[in-house]
């Protein structure tokens, strides 16, 4: 009797997922602390957070500090889970791409049922506990987003269509709304305009990624639209994106929820977020179309963090700076007219 | 497969001594984790139900 080797077979999965698979079954976890931070992905986590923030903290009314800081918790524990539940469907494709291969699952340090497991633990915990603090239109705000990003966008969307990301992008888009319903109980028209903010940021800053790293979604069989489309066409959609972005960026100075500091910002920003998408549409040469995504990619960044921190400035400062500003005009007012008379 | 040591007397796998530091460490992560709950949940419930919670007849 002989027995073949796993070299020899080949209906014997090789991948690092596969490796992992196999380890679960044999071996105790050689998972860091950082291995399940990572799967938390704590860059995305901090958007999350911060957009949260803002939405609570320029709700109307009080919010007691101590259960504003625990809806935080929650909601980051929340963008936690999904993130750890995208990376555990994910695990196959992301072995593949270079950017994603040293993630926890597919470099083989956390298997994928523990990926699931801490999961689908972390949403059950963060979606119960801020229900309980903060109320449960926040909760089940939270548990569509979670759901959103792990079931609709990963399992649906993110292999199926090239518009993956332009509808997923309403599962990070959703923060804001979670923060103002913590703070108020409830969800009204300013909160939906954040939730646009970032809903039209998104496509214009991931396709700028997906622009330059097009070969390894390909690799991965993810229909990006470069991928789909050809980078042509992306750029365009880029461009139309970023044309919605702008006005839909002043829209809360428009309708009087906010004052004139974030406006003038808001405007600033968006038109250089267009004049960047416009260069980039215009650039012909593939070096410098690359060099101009990665800057609008950069740029994207900068503009969703600038907005929402000066919202916040905005909120805070203007209320108390304009009966000053208005004294200060209205005296050199008279003292001009005082002159002339 | 595994070359994993097994101790058959014991009934257990044998962990290396970088896995005890991982396991450690892990443990060590789980246990902040649940001190930080403790103290959120307490904080959480003098915030929403008051110092009175504490006094109530039993």
């Amino acid at each position: 009797m002989s027995f073949a080797t796993d070299a020899e077979r080949d209906d014997v999965i090789t991948t690092p997922l596969a490796v992992g698979l196999d380890r679960a079954r044999v071996e105790p976890s050689v998972a860091e602390v950082a291995d399940y931070i990572a799967l938390m992905k704590p860059r995305v986590m901090q958007l999350s957070v911060f957009t949260a923030l803002v939405g609570m903290l320029v709700a109307p009314g009080h919010l007691h500090p101590v259960i504003g800081v625990s809806a935080l918790v929650c909601i980051a524990v929340g963008a936690g889970a999904a993130g750890s539940l995208n990376m555990w469907w994910d695990a196959d494709i992301d072995g593949v791409m270079a950017r994603t291969s040293k993630r926890p699952i597919p470099a083989g340090r956390v298997t994928p049922g523990e990926a699931l497991a801490f999961g689908l633990t972390l949403s059950v915990g963060a979606v119960a506990v801020l229900g309980l603090v903060a109320g449960w239109l926040a909760a089940g705000l939270l548990a569509f987003t979670i759901f959103f990003y792990a079931v609709v966008y990963s399992m649906v969307l993110k292999r199926s269509t090239s518009q993956n990301i332009v509808i997923g992008g309403a599962a990070g888009a959703v923060p804001p709304m979670i923060g103002w319903a913590a703070a108020t109980g409830s969800l009204s028209i300013e909160p939906v305009l954040l939730f646009l903010i970032v809903f039209f940021w998104t496509p214009p800053h991931f396709w700028a990624l997906s622009l330059w790293r097009s070969d390894d979604y390909a690799r991965a069989n993810i229909p990006m639209l470069p991928v789909v489309a050809g980078p042509a066409e992306t750029k365009r959609q880029i461009f139309a994106h970023a044309v919605l972005l702008a006005p839909t960026g002043v829209s809360p100075w428009l309708i009087g929820a906010s004052g004139p500091i974030y406006g003038l910002t808001a405007l600033v920003a968006g038109a250089m977020m267009v004049s960047l998408a416009w260069r980039l549409l215009r650039a012909r040469d593939e070096k410098i179309a690359d060099k101009t995504a990665k800057k609008l990619f950069g740029f994207s960044l900068s503009y969703l963090f600038v907005l929402f921190a000066v919202l916040l400035v905005d909120h805070w400062v203007w209320p108390s700076l304009a009966p000053h500003l208005a004294s200060v005009l209205a005296s050199s007012w008279h003292t001009v007219v005082g002159v002339f008379a | 497969m595994s070359g994993h040591p097994i101790d058959r007397q014991a009934g257990g796998v044998i962990l290396t001594p970088e896995q005890l530091r991982r396991r450690r460490a892990r443990s060590v992560a789980i246990a902040l984790a649940l001190a930080a709950l403790v103290v959120m949940f307490y904080a959480v419930t003098i915030v929403k139900l008051g110092p009175g919670v504490l006094s109530r007849p039993l």
